[in-house]
């Protein structure tokens, strides 16, 4: 599409002054991101060596910026730095230098001039009450540039729960319509990357994988790449065996909590939750929220503002109210048909008292000896 | 009243009465394993994770009852179209407009009790059966979304069949609760259906409770008069 050739990663590299080796290292790193094992070290060498940059719109839009702090928060210190160098991030609020006019120059630019070829990659999801009113960005509608966008996207990231699945701006009553960018674009491949945020590592892994092999990773029923999402925090939790042994927190001060047991019964959504925490942990492998004594809340899941509370295993049943769950409500419904089949079993011995009396007498019948044949 | 003359229907066959006990069995094992499952017992022990297993083995005993509630529900389902006329899953489905008379015949007989004319029905009587009918979607309910959620922690084929609602309905979490939620269908359903039978038994004294375990009914025959055309009716004196 452009004039002329796009420079590949390693020529881009050599331009900064990166020395082969340091390119090698960064293409192990790489590898090591995607769970490939090192014999693909090769493989991710040659691609980026022949491979242009991708060009990358990043849109931020009903967001806290929490994806765009974890990324760049990114455990070895360098890798946010190496995968922010080998793509041309050409557009993205929170980071960029440009602001204003230069700024949205350079969004059109990318649009027009990698049509078909950039990566779009969004942060927040987007209101679609009142005609999208309630996230503007240079006087236009979130929802009208990520249309726009989206038409000339070769692939879309939705960063974080909100893009995913709406998050807690899409929890009841949702008075802006936020909605997730699936439910808003078609016909451009779209993956979720959901978490509030999603782990560093398993970003910088979803965009180094489309770096190497210039196609989307291997997705979930959900849209999520399989590499991180397809097994549950509970899976690969270090406290699983005092599940299975039945071992479980009572209550926060307890001395099963102590002991470091099972923290379902404190609402932990681990067997609910697909992400990669028990696995990768957090700020450099350091932890995750049940290392430190916390069930997960499971903020990479749809709805989970909506399926409180946090701290109880079974949730509010819906319509019922707050502090309603489907045990309560059954336990109810069990009491009135306790009452109803006593109620219904005195009405039969009054209303059904001269059928039971006549079939009784006729019983009488086959005492004396007058029963007919076929009498029972 | 002119004394009854009864006759033996055998009404139940032998694969609908197992079919019936190994799905109670069934319903109490799962109820309880999956009540205990989401409201694991509170214990305060001092042991190591590697000693016990109890938890564990709820969930094992739960999964196995799974998989032999599903193919006997399988299997009554093919009973349906091969069984005898009690049998079969026409019963189950009101689509005549007999049966619709028969709906408010029952109500106005067994539950509102304003009349005091017997149901003609030998098998099923129409909200019987409809009421199966709604519990076989339940039962279809609570197969998809268990095996639904058992798809993810199993590397069988056959619960990956049903990975398909874990998307559908957003989510581990929402299938997760509206597996537990149907639980109680199950209970109620039963607290109601045993009730049934006794109930129906005392008034009607056709033998409804013992039924279930011989296979045979005792009807009026002055209200059957195609009885006597039954071949599996016998016609020798009762008892």
């Amino acid at each position: 599409m452009s004039t002329q050739p796009r420079p590949t990663i390693w020529e881009h590299a050599q331009t900064k002054g990166v020395s082969r080796r340091e390119f090698l290292t960064a293409c192990a790193w790489m590898t090591a991101m995607l769970g490939l094992p090192a014999s693909a070290v090769a493989q991710v060498t040659k691609a980026l060596e022949t491979q242009p940059r991708i060009p990358v719109l990043w849109f931020h839009f009903q967001e806290c910026t929490c994806c765009s702090e974890s990324f760049i928060r990114s455990s070895h210190p360098g890798i946010a730095d190496i995968v922010l160098d080998k793509i041309s991030l050409d557009y993205t609020e929170t980071l960029m230098a440009a602001s204003g006019k230069q700024a949205e120059e350079a969004l059109h630019d990318t649009m027009t001039k990698y049509k078909g070829k950039y990566l779009m990659v969004v942060e927040g999801s987007v209101p679609t009450a009142d005609g999208g009113v309630y996230c503007c960005i240079g006087g236009r509608t979130a929802l009208d540039i990520v249309q726009e966008a989206a038409a000339g996207a070769k692939a879309m990231i939705c960063w974080g729960s909100c893009a995913s699945n709406g998050c807690v701006q899409a929890a009841k009553p949702n008075p802006t319509k936020a909605t997730p960018i699936h439910e808003l674009i078609s016909g451009v491949p779209i993956i979720k990357v959901p978490g509030c945020p999603p782990i560093a590592e398993v970003m910088t892994g979803t965009i180094v994988h489309l770096l190497a092999f210039d196609r989307i990773p291997q997705l979930d029923g959900l849209g999520r790449p399989k590499a991180f999402y397809s097994r549950r925090v509970h899976d690969t939790c270090y406290r699983r065996p005092n599940y299975d042994a039945g071992l479980f927190v009572n209550s926060f001060d307890d001395e099963n909590a102590k002991r470091g047991y099972c923290l379902y019964k404190m609402g932990c959504r681990g067997p609910v939750t697909y992400n990669a925490c028990g696995v990768m942990r957090w700020n450099g492998g350091v932890s995750f929220p049940i290392q430190s004594g916390h069930g997960c809340i499971g903020c990479s899941e749809g709805n989970f503002w909506d399926n409180g509370p946090f701290y109880r295993h079974l949730p509010n049943f819906p319509g019922f109210g707050i502090e309603t769950t489907a045990d309560k409500v059954g336990v109810g419904l069990g009491a009135a048909t306790v009452v109803g089949i006593a109620a219904h079993a005195i009405s039969t011995n009054i209303r059904k008292r001269h059928l039971i009396k006549e079939e009784l007498a006729s019983s009488e019948d086959v005492k004396d000896g007058r029963a007919e044949q076929g009498g029972s | 009243m002119q004394k009854a003359t009864l006759g033996r229907v055998y009404v139940w066959e032998i694969p609908v009465r197992f079919y019936h006990w190994l799905n109670a069995l069934s319903l109490v094992v799962l109820c309880v394993t999956g009540y205990l499952i989401g409201a694991p017992l509170a214990i305060q022990q001092a042991s190591e994770a590697s000693f016990a297993y109890w938890f564990g083995k709820v969930r094992f005993i739960h999964f196995v009852f799974a998989y032999i509630f599903f193919f006997n529900f399988l299997f009554r389902i093919y009973w349906g179209f091969v069984g005898n006329r009690y049998a079969n899953w026409k019963n189950f489905i009101p689509y005549r407009k007999k049966q619709w008379k028969e709906i408010k015949q029952v109500i106005a007989v067994d539950v509102l009790q304003r009349d005091n004319t017997p149901i003609e029905t030998i098998g099923h009587n129409a909200v019987a059966g409809f009421t199966y009918f709604m519990t076989f979607l339940a039962f279809l309910f609570q197969c998809v979304t268990g095996f639904g959620l058992y798809a993810a922690m199993s590397t069988a084929w056959f619960p990956k069949l049903f990975a398909w609602i874990v998307p559908l309905m957003g989510g581990d979490f929402a299938v997760r609760q509206w597996h537990h939620a149907f639980m109680w269908f199950f209970i109620l359903f039963a607290l109601v259906h045993v009730y049934i039978v006794f109930y129906h038994d005392y008034v009607e004294g056709r033998g409804e409770i013992s039924s279930m375990g011989s296979g045979w009914k005792f009807i009026e025959k002055e209200y059957h008069p195609t009885l006597k055309d039954e071949k599996s009716s016998a016609q020798k004196p009762a008892g």
